[in-house]
């Protein structure tokens, strides 16, 4: 009698559960600035130059029952480009490099999840940037979810993934190899929908 | 000595006028071969850096000389009533043009809040940043305010030769010599004839 009703609870725990986390589309929090796309560069060889890119929107979906069925799609403005040196953005978002002016958008829409182990995955999708698309991969960990204090659920995740400029048709056979890649990172705080 | 008058430009509207002909013509000069460089090359920061000092201070000439050229008498303009209202047309375009070409390049370097180093010897602030694609918008801008500029001064120049070979006016002397202003009433032979 008392395992039986054990079940039974449990049971009802658990499509309760189920029943919440259904709910499994996210906004990324933009607005409130709870995340960020940047992206580190060698300079000659000897240091790194850190930017980011300011304006940008999107949504995920994550479900911890069934994170296979994870996707992204995120929509960048690139003349929203920051580097901390107005001259080198104007040179980056130039026909040299960006050409903001004819491709102003860079989009990333996944096509895949495998999971790693415990909130760990590589997420794979493609990226379209300079009007050339190539998929990537990019591992993302889960950082954290659960309630904020005003009332709504957030979960958030982080990525990374190595990009080779010439895969974009960017040119830097002017510049020393290791300013040939650059690193991605991005961090995204969702707000559940 | 240093005012104009109706019979001449003053010798500190003649020094203005050329320190800004010789900065416009050298900043365009300069601006063009440096967007052009190789990241490689010992100019690729400090021409620039010239580029933004020397036009900070032509943005302070071009300022004062405006200044100076509403407070100041003109020189009669020479030629028939269509000429003159071309001149007058012309001359507000240069101004037009100067204070485009300068205020734009300064929103350029001053996109994201930093000041503008001059030349090692002063900041000018920031006062307008962080507009959208600011630096881009105001290269683009820049180069074409630049370009209408130099065309426009190239006829400027070209009706001043005109004034000075083909009508026989003092047009290009009085902005050149300072003491045609000095002369008590305008030369039958030399001012109005046409």
């Amino acid at each position: 009698m008392f395992k039986k009703t054990a079940i039974a609870a449990l049971t009802a725990a658990s499509l309760l559960t189920l029943a919440q986390a259904q709910a499994a589309d996210y906004a990324i929090d933009s607005e409130g600035q709870h995340a960020f796309i940047q992206f580190k560069i060698s300079h000659l060889g000897y240091s790194y130059i850190l930017g980011s890119f300011e304006s940008f929107d999107g949504t995920f979906s994550y479900d911890p029952e069934n994170v296979e069925a994870a996707s992204a799609e995120v929509e960048v403005d690139v003349t929203s480009l920051n580097t901390n040196h107005a001259e080198r953005d104007k040179h980056i978002l130039s026909g040299d490099f960006l050409d903001a002016g004819e491709y102003p958008t860079a989009t990333f829409t996944s096509t895949g999840f495998e999971s790693t182990g415990d909130g760990e995955g590589v997420l794979s999708g493609d990226l379209t940037l300079h009007g050339v698309t190539n998929s990537i991969e990019m591992p993302v960990t889960l950082l954290g979810e659960g309630d904020d204090p005003w009332g709504g659920y957030r979960a958030g995740f982080e990525g990374s993934a190595e990009l080779a400029l010439s895969d974009y048709d960017i040119d830097m056979s002017k510049f020393p190899e290791p300013m040939h890649n650059l690193e991605l990172y991005v961090t995204f705080e969702g707000i559940r929908q | 000595m240093w005012r104009n008058s109706r019979q001449g430009w003053g010798l500190f509207a003649i020094l203005l006028h050329w320190t800004s002909a010789l900065a416009i013509l050298g900043l365009f000069a300069l601006g063009w071969w440096m967007t052009g460089l190789d990241y490689y090359s010992n100019w690729y920061n400090l021409a620039p850096w010239w580029h933004r000092g020397v036009g900070m201070l032509l943005l302070f000439i071009v300022a004062g000389r405006i200044l100076w050229r509403l407070v100041q008498p003109s020189p009669e303009a020479h030629g028939s009533a269509l000429e003159r209202r071309g001149a007058a047309l012309g001359h507000l375009a240069l101004y037009l043009l100067m204070t485009t070409v300068l205020i734009s390049g300064y929103l350029i370097s001053t996109a994201d809040g930093k000041g503008i180093a001059v030349l090692d010897l002063f900041t000018v602030p920031a006062l307008i940043s962080d507009l959208p694609e600011q630096a881009s918008r105001a290269g683009v801008v820049h180069w074409y305010s630049a370009l209408a500029l130099i065309i426009l001064s190239a006829g400027h120049a070209l009706a001043a030769f005109k004034h000075h070979y083909l009508d026989r006016q003092d047009t290009l002397v009085r902005m050149v010599d300072p003491r045609l202003a000095r002369r008590a009433k305008p030369d039958k032979t030399t001012g109005e004839q046409a």
